[in-house]
């Protein structure tokens, strides 16, 4: 038990600068899309939400998991749909790519 | 049995790398879309490992859901560039609610048999999450223009709103050394929901960046309480990496308008704005016509188009389209000075002019434009106002003093599209519209540039 939660604080200190490091680099171009993937990312709490209504254990756990999961698979759908269409939109004058 | 929950650890710490590669692959435009595909193929890999769990007996109410999740959020991915930024905190509203609702119910499961640890890692989810729950449902009414976008502050209020929150955190550590309290827990959901309204009650339009970003990066910490609660490492993850960009882009934010976090979550400019806007006075400014204007235009070299939130108001990101189109024909070198802050979050400016087609490697930044405007011709402003302020750098009065401007004034003409001389949201007089360099252009963003391309067009028939 102690030993499975340091490792998950290891896990979150690691990704956080992961995290960091990666998202510095990301240009500010595409921060608007950048913040809806991230969104769409955040939404895998689905799968937590998922395992909850599944185990059926309370009328409460169930009814609200499934809110859960409709709010979280909104984003994921939504979130996925609006990057991939901004994406779409950033064109380069240069010389086009094969 | 072991095989299959192996499986499913499997897909977890692939779609976990798949994660972190679509962050990485975002650094560009070109690789960008590599990122949303590799995303969806992680969270299609996650999600069918999950349901593969022996944990679970009845599917019915999970098919239910996702299809429901699908038929909304559809939709909510369909809606226009300008409606982007009300779409983003609906959305950082729905992914705390989430997150909220599977916190309630793990601790009404788990009862008194948890530890001290996960039990404050559990009232850290629900708090963080039904305040950022509440405060997004009212970051987005405000941008939707359902609620008013004015911030509204009275005296104290700052007291109220931490004393709110003191509660909330209060009641938190009464459950964490008594847990059999379990009474207490709706208000630990419930008091944050009413911070979160408190919270952006002072918030006015020209700080949504900043705040967006904030919510963001809650909405990232929350998810990953969840990850601890539930000893979930690929929540873990994709709650760190979301909570870590929205901490960058708020500390972007924040730096672009040279304010701290603090200042801009207790809206101190509500209190500035009277004495920026009393030391107004009456003073010449020179205006232009349509024909003027474009005459102007095409007898330059180098034209900066600065767009600003009015901009996305007017929706006139197609007639700018169509004027960069009739100027670049012309031989015309046109870009495009984007301040971080212009418009309602971070990026909005670059979505809105990529929509209308305009390449993305004439859309510059802050630093990379500054030192361009000397050798710049004409400087023309669209729906900007606060961040071409020349006060900022030379007016240690002025509430925006320090902020990093659009250095427009050291343009040779500066032309400013705008529909009257009120001042900006933040309720301060700009100096630029009465340099002698500098020509007004009064009317609707949209028609005035149609108005400009008209001329430029029949002026080349000539």
């Amino acid at each position: 038990m102690k030993l499975d939660l340091m490792t998950d604080l290891y896990v979150f200190m690691l990704a956080a600068f992961i995290g960091f490091e990666v998202i510095r680099r990301v240009s500010p171009l595409l921060h608007t899309p950048l913040m809806s993937l991230t969104n769409a990312l955040d939404a895998i709490a689905v799968v937590g939400a998922i395992l909850l209504v599944g185990a059926h254990k309370s009328t409460l756990s169930t009814v609200l998991g499934t809110i859960a999961i409709v709010a979280a698979t909104s984003n994921v759908v939504g979130g996925f749909l609006i990057t991939d269409r901004m994406l779409k939109m950033f064109k380069s004058s240069r010389a086009k790519k094969p | 049995m072991q095989a299959s929950q192996n499986i499913i650890e499997i897909t977890y710490l692939v779609a976990t790398a798949l994660f972190i590669l679509s962050l990485k692959w975002m650094s560009s435009p070109s690789t960008a879309r590599h990122g949303v595909w590799a995303g969806e193929l992680g969270m299609v890999l996650a999600i069918a490992g999950t349901l593969l769990n022996h944990g679970i007996v009845d599917y019915k109410w999970i098919a239910i859901a996702l299809v429901l999740g699908t038929i909304i959020g559809v939709p909510l991915g369909m809606v226009q560039m300008t409606a982007v930024p009300q779409r983003t905190a609906l959305s950082h509203a729905f992914g705390a609610l989430c997150v909220t609702l599977v916190g309630t119910s793990e601790f009404y499961l788990r009862g008194t048999d948890v530890s001290r640890f996960t039990m404050s890692v559990l009232c850290m989810e629900v708090i963080l999450g039904s305040l950022t729950f509440t405060g997004s449902l009212m970051a987005a009414g405000k941008l939707q223009e359902v609620l008013p976008q004015r911030p509204i502050t009275y005296k104290g209020q700052n007291v109220v709103n931490l004393g709110v929150l003191a509660i909330a955190v209060g009641l938190a550590a009464y459950v964490v050394i008594h847990p059999g309290h379990t009474h207490v827990f709706p208000f630990i959901v419930g008091i944050p929901l009413l911070f979160g309204v408190l919270m952006i009650i002072p918030i006015g339009g020209a700080d949504m960046p900043t705040v967006i970003s904030l919510l963001n990066s809650y909405a990232g910490l929350s998810a990953a309480a969840m990850g601890f609660v539930l000893d979930s490492k690929l929540l873990i993850v994709a709650g760190a990496l979301d909570g870590a960009s929205g901490f960058i882009l708020s500390l972007n934010m924040s730096k672009a308008m040279n304010r701290s976090f603090s200042n801009v979550l207790f809206g101190a400019f509500g209190q500035e704005q009277a004495a920026g806007a009393a030391a107004q006075e009456t003073r010449n400014v020179r205006s232009a016509s349509a024909e003027e204007a474009a005459a102007i235009l095409s007898a330059a070299n180098k034209v900066v188009i600065v767009p600003g939130y009015g901009l996305a108001v007017a929706q006139a990101q197609h007639k700018v389209r169509e004027l960069y189109d009739a100027l670049t024909k012309r031989g015309v070198d046109v870009k495009f000075g984007i301040h971080p802050v212009a418009g309602r979050m971070p990026g909005h400016m670059n979505v809105l002019l990529a929509e209308a087609d305009i390449p993305y490697d004439k859309l510059l930044d802050l630093d990379e434009i500054n030192g361009d405007f000397p050798q710049t011709d004409v400087a023309l402003v669209i729906g900007a106002n606060d961040v071409t302020n020349p006060a900022a750098r030379t007016d240690p009065g002025s509430p925006i003093y320090g902020m990093p401007i659009l250095d427009v004034d050291k343009a040779r003409t500066v032309m400013v599209i705008k529909r009257g001389m009120s001042p900006g949201f933040a309720g301060i007089d700009n100096p630029l519209y009465y340099l002698d360099q500098t020509l007004m252009l009064f009317g609707d963003a949209k028609s005035f540039v149609g108005d400009i391309v008209r001329e430029l067009g029949s002026a080349g028939h000539n």
